[in-house]
């Protein structure tokens, strides 16, 4: 039982990252990135050809998290920024566009088979009388320190603090002389670069990668992000934690195991019909 | 016979054309086929086609009419598929005649459907745009989910259903046929005013006294229910129906077709139905293994040039330039895009402030409101 927490709480922590990069893309340039699921793909991609080539696991995670950033920037220039005061559903399409754009160019770069990558080998820790995955904790240990920074980062940086500004009313953090362009630059840097390291942990857990590897956690943190709150950071990781947990324990479950994703996504729907906006999410009036 | 007269004062050339559309697409095959042999990969492009033109349209409905994002159109098709077939497989049994299995397993298949539609459209009501994006994407997974398991239907293996032979296309373009009679006349109706009107301001709808919950409720009803008779369509096209079809690509891919012919524009939805089943069709035959990306590929940048071209606030007076209707337009007294011109030299002016992008950021642009022309008071 306490092993099937850890391990969600270690999956939850993956989602977490990720949906940590749906959300401030969110709450900054007030967007969905669906093709933020594939990112985590293109990373898992730059560790295999890094691995490939006899780099280091270490140069390979720098890789990735590199490769990622450059990408998310330029998604953002090229696909995203013309859209700018558009409405928000040609924005999502766009992102669905992105997405299957890059599934298929990984499909016929790297082919639809699925790849073995091991970054480490799995090893196991005795802790009082139980047996423990060595990258589960790792995964959980490194997780938690990547978020406690991000949210130090954006609490007491001049870059942190002109993120929330802009989350909070573009206009007037415009007028304030806030580079707004810029900062959903780096917001686009700072969620790829979070995507990169879930997908590092990904391998971790599951050591191989396909073209569409990313789609499936994408989807869930999406999920997560949205139980928690879109838009809220805290919401993101309590949101992700919560799935993680969840689907662990209906996995341990023999009945349950199959119906593992229904039993995710109905409780996104439960918490959404309870709460439509999230469990940690701001209430926003309506205004003609 | 009011009724009637309405329907028949309603006929406009739009909806002609798209009745139009239909009937070549099944009068053609049939004279093909009295003088030889039609192919039988013809006719199975052509179900393929009837049950693709009733997806889109039917998503059209959800996407373009009400402007919700549903991302979830292929989990209706799915209980569709699911349960028409299923019943169709026990029917075969006790009733002889197979069109009149067909039509009663479309019927169960579509109702069957057109109630997860009402479960699905309960949380519309709550919910907006991405947030409903979402739930329905979640309820496509949930559905898929749900019929892998279930070993009635074959669980992982899929249900294998009975193929209903060549002549599954005559039935399934008169069924469309029958569809976009009668999508097309709501549309027109007060119904569909009242649909519209809530897509361009739900607020100001509620204000004029529309039924938001019931509208919702009834489009989402509505759409499911075409959807779910597509699936019957699929399911006694292709044997056996899978679980892992009806994914989440699928639903996207319909969303491709409303996208490509113009959200709103249901001629443009049978068009691009038509075209991309084709064009699904050709390069499935010819691109094998990893080639077969480049389909997506090519969607991909459809789907992204075609939404940044419409919808890029930049690109406003090349779209002006360019667009169908100003050619026509264009010998009147007003022309817009000689008006935009003059206020496009503001831009000119060099400050540090980026002017545009304040003048345009967290702006809502919303078309002004135009009093209907054809309005009539009363009824």
């Amino acid at each position: 039982m306490l092993s099937t927490i850890l391990d969600g709480l270690s999956l939850g922590a993956i989602y977490a990252l990720i949906a940590l990069g749906y959300t401030m893309v969110y709450g900054i340039a007030k967007m969905l990135n669906f093709a933020h699921g594939d990112i985590i793909m293109v990373g898992a991609y730059a560790i295999l050809v890094t691995l490939n080539a006899n780099g280091h696991p270490f140069l390979a995670v720098i890789a990735a998290v590199l490769v990622c950033m450059i990408l998310g920037i330029i998604i953002e220039k090229v696909a995203y920024k013309p859209l700018r005061g558009a409405s928000p559903l040609a924005v999502l399409i766009t992102a669905i566009g992105v997405s299957y754009l890059l599934q298929s160019v990984a499909q016929l770069i790297f082919g639809s088979k699925s790849q073995a990558v091991t970054i480490t080998t799995a090893k196991m820790v005795k802790i009082a009388s139980a047996e423990f995955n060595l990258n589960t904790i790792l995964t959980l240990v490194v997780g938690a320190i990547i978020m406690i920074v991000l949210t130090l980062f954006i609490k007491f940086t001049r870059t942190g603090r002109a993120m929330q500004a802009v989350s909070e009313d573009r206009g007037a953090a415009q007028l304030m002389g806030v580079n707004v362009n810029k900062i959903i630059m780096i917001t686009f840097a700072i969620g790829s670069a979070l995507a990169a390291c879930a997908g590092v942990f990904y391998l971790m857990q599951i050591p191989s990668v396909s073209p569409t590897l990313g789609s499936m956690p994408g989807i869930k943190a999406f999920a997560a992000a949205v139980i928690g709150g879109i838009g809220s950071i805290p919401g993101a990781m309590l949101g992700g934690v919560l799935l993680g947990v969840v689907e662990k324990l209906a996995l341990n479950v023999p009945v349950l195991a199959p119906y593992a994703n229904a039993i995710v996504f109905a409780l996104l729907i439960i918490i959404l019909l309870v709460r439509p906006i999230g469990l940690l999410g701001k209430k926003r009036r309506e205004k003609v | 016979m009011s009724y009637l007269k309405n329907v028949k004062k309603g006929m406009r050339f739009k909806d002609m054309f798209n009745y139009l559309i239909i009937v070549v697409m099944l009068v053609v095959p049939l004279l093909i086929g009295v003088f030889d042999n039609l192919p039988r990969s013809s006719s199975g492009l052509l179900a393929q086609m009837a049950y693709s033109i009733l997806l889109a349209v039917s998503l059209n409905l959800v996407v373009g009419f009400l402007g919700e994002l549903s991302l979830g159109h292929a989990g209706f098709m799915c209980v569709g598929a699911y349960i028409g077939c299923y019943l169709a497989k026990e029917l075969y049994d006790v009733i002889d005649s197979k069109l009149l299995v067909l039509i009663i397993s479309m019927l169960v298949g579509g109702l069957v459907a057109a109630v997860f539609g009402f479960i699905i459209g309960l949380p519309a009501l709550r919910l907006k745009g991405d947030y409903l994006a979402i739930v329905t994407l979640a309820f496509g997974e949930i559905v898929r989910t749900i019929f892998k398991n279930l070993p009635t239907f074959g669980a992982a293996l899929g249900l294998s259903t009975k193929k209903y032979g060549n002549d599954l296309y005559i039935v399934a373009l008169v069924v469309v046929l029958i569809s976009l009679f009668l999508i097309q006349n709501i549309i027109r109706s007060k119904h569909g005013r009242a649909i519209t009107a809530i897509r361009d301001n739900e607020i100001a709808a509620k204000a004029m006294g529309i039924n938001i919950t019931y509208y919702k409720l009834f489009v989402f009803v509505f759409a499911a229910f075409f959807a779910g008779i597509a699936g019957v369509i699929y399911g006694s096209y292709v044997t056996p129906v899978v679980y892992s079809f009806f994914s989440f690509n699928y639903s996207i891919e319909i969303l491709v077709m409303v996208v490509l012919g113009g959200m709103g524009n249901i001629t443009g939805s049978i068009i691009s139905a038509v075209f991309i089943t084709y064009l699904n069709f050709t390069l499935q035959t010819q691109l094998s293994g990893d080639l077969a990306a480049l389909r997506y590929l090519v969607y991909a940048i459809i789907l992204i040039v075609v939404v940044i071209f419409n919808n890029a606030p930049a690109l406003k007076s090349v779209r002006e330039r360019f667009s169908i209707s100003n050619l026509f337009r264009s010998k009147k007294k007003n022309n817009p895009s000689k008006q935009y011109s003059d206020t496009n030299r503001w831009d000119v002016v060099t400050t540090k402030i980026p002017m545009d992008e304040v003048l345009t950021t967290d702006v809502k642009q919303e078309d002004p409101y135009k009093p209907d022309k054809k309005e009539k008071g009363g009824k």
